[in-house]
């Protein structure tokens, strides 16, 4: 009984949601308002009771672990950021965050995101291996396998020529840059590919539940 | 008004409805459109593969109920994976919400397999912090998640004895639909511990771990619902993803129709005004 009424809710709030697409209406703001109540509340409600609580309050208080009146003053201090004649006292915590954090990550970030992503760009600038495919079994997958690592070296580097700006686009530069400007371009072609697929997805999710748990029809 | 200057005013609800309708008739009247394996996909397929029975998979869910219809159908195929190899899975998240998700596909695998939880596998709950959590734990994850999801000390359970820290697990998968999620895994897992990690992500934020898979970063990647429905192909399964496909190709044929459709005209109107 619970979860029908559940689902019912459920549906008609999408349907509210949905009616936006037609034009802006009271069924959708009343749907909007309520999720974004609803949220609130669950993460308030949430962040105490599993944040706050175990991690704190019962901590500090109940075991007398008081190293943790530190970061409690720290979070009081951010608070503060909410009435402007005491603001300035939130840049203390922010501060210690932000420091502590890139402390934290500077080498590894590098190590992950920067270092190991163009070892894997430049080594090996050619695979023999594909290469010895090409000829021994010629066909379009194992051409694109042999000239992809060359292609990503040169989509890199006149990626990156296109970003210089201490010279100026013209001449043999700029028509690197170009060729640049034609990878980005196939990028973001590819990423908005995988952003509509994804938004697409969304919208079966919702109609596969309206039809499936809620109308039954598939 | 010539047919050029109305195609350029078409009421644009006409577009969301031809989009609803190609989206709900493939729902109501299957295709059933060939879906082919890629590769990223194919490999994590085989690196689940290659886990002798018995071995320690940790699934970290990242994602919440907005993005569902995508990452919930790789979490049930590869819990399903991993019973049907009889291997343990650890399951832990650096998003809240993600927790119950995660636990709910480990549930229905478990009926599916006749798996029983805290034997053969466990969830840790979500605990806050993102990267810390991860570092934390790569360290020492009783000290890290004491307890349960349900609030029970996870030493009562049998398949955390002799569990200590990362090097008891053999492979990580992230389901993550943003921050926290597969970067930080990436970096502190694979990175600092050289752990084996694997990530099912959104398709939104999929172009952006093609490097990390090219890289051997990652041993596998699944990308937005259709990497969920290549998942269950190979499976021999048929879920939520797979359902999907049709729909999904006959949207994105309409969505490539409009584009062509609207530079056509675009290019038309111009050529005229010149």
């Amino acid at each position: 009984m619970i979860e029908t009424l559940g689902i019912w809710i459920a549906a008609l709030l999408t349907l509210c949601i949905l009616s936006f697409l037609y034009k802006d209406n009271p069924f959708y703001k009343f749907a909007e308002h309520l999720f974004v109540g609803v949220s609130a509340a669950y993460w308030a409600v949430y962040s105490y009771f599993n944040i706050l609580l175990p991690n704190l309050i019962q901590p500090l208080f109940g075991q007398g672990q008081f190293l943790l009146i530190i970061p409690l003053v720290l979070g009081i201090m951010m608070i503060m950021r909410l009435f402007p004649k005491v603001g300035w006292m939130s840049r203390w915590p922010l501060a210690f965050i932000v420091g502590s954090y890139s402390g934290y990550h500077l080498i590894t970030y590098l190590q992950s995101n920067a270092v190991e992503q163009v070892r894997a760009t430049l080594v090996p600038f050619v695979q023999i291996e594909s290469w010895k495919n090409l000829f021994t079994g010629p066909g379009v997958i194992t051409f694109l396998n042999a000239i992809a690592i060359p292609v990503v070296i040169v989509g890199v580097i006149t990626g990156i020529i296109y970003f210089f700006f201490s010279k100026e686009h013209k001449g043999v530069f700029g028509g690197l840059a170009r060729i640049g400007v034609w990878f980005l371009m196939i990028a973001f072609g590819a990423s908005f590919g995988y952003t509509v697929m994804a938004r697409i997805s969304l919208l079966i999710g919702r109609m596969y539940f309206l039809l499936h748990n809620w109308l039954h029809l598939i | 008004m010539n047919i050029i200057e109305r195609f350029e005013k078409i009421d644009r609800r006409i577009i969301f409805l031809l989009v609803l309708f190609a989206v709900i008739i493939p729902l109501l009247f299957p295709i059933g459109f060939e879906i082919k394996v890629s590769a990223p996909v194919q490999k994590f397929y085989d690196a689940i593969e290659a886990l002798p029975p018995g071995s320690m998979v940790l699934v970290s869910s990242e994602y919440d109920p907005s993005t569902m219809p995508e990452v919930y159908p790789m979490n049930q195929a590869l819990a399903r994976h991993c019973f049907a190899k009889d291997l343990k899975i650890i399951g832990m998240g650096l998003w809240p919400q993600g927790i119950p998700l995660n636990q709910a596909s480990m549930e229905q695998a478990a009926e599916e397999y006749g798996k029983e939880y805290g034997v053969d596998y466990v969830n840790l709950g979500y605990k806050a912090g993102g990267i810390v959590v991860i570092s934390s734990a790569a360290e020492n994850i009783p000290k890290t998640f004491p307890l349960d999801y349900t609030g029970r000390p996870i030493g009562e359970f049998e398949i955390m004895k002799g569990v200590r820290n990362f090097d008891n697990i053999d492979f990580i998968i992230s389901l993550s639909a943003g921050d926290p999620g597969v970067r930080e895994w990436i970096m502190i897992a694979q990175g600092r511990y050289g752990k084996k990690v694997a990530c099912g992500v959104t398709a939104v934020s999929a172009p952006a771990f093609y490097p990390y898979l090219n890289a051997g970063q990652l041993q596998g990647l699944i990308g937005g619902m259709k990497g969920a429905a290549e998942y269950e192909t190979i499976l021999e399964t048929s879920g939520t993803a797979s359902r999907g496909m049709d729909a999904q190709s006959i949207a994105h044929g309409l969505i490539i129709f409009f584009i062509l459709f609207a530079n056509f005209f675009y290019l038309l109107g111009k050529r005229r005004k010149k």
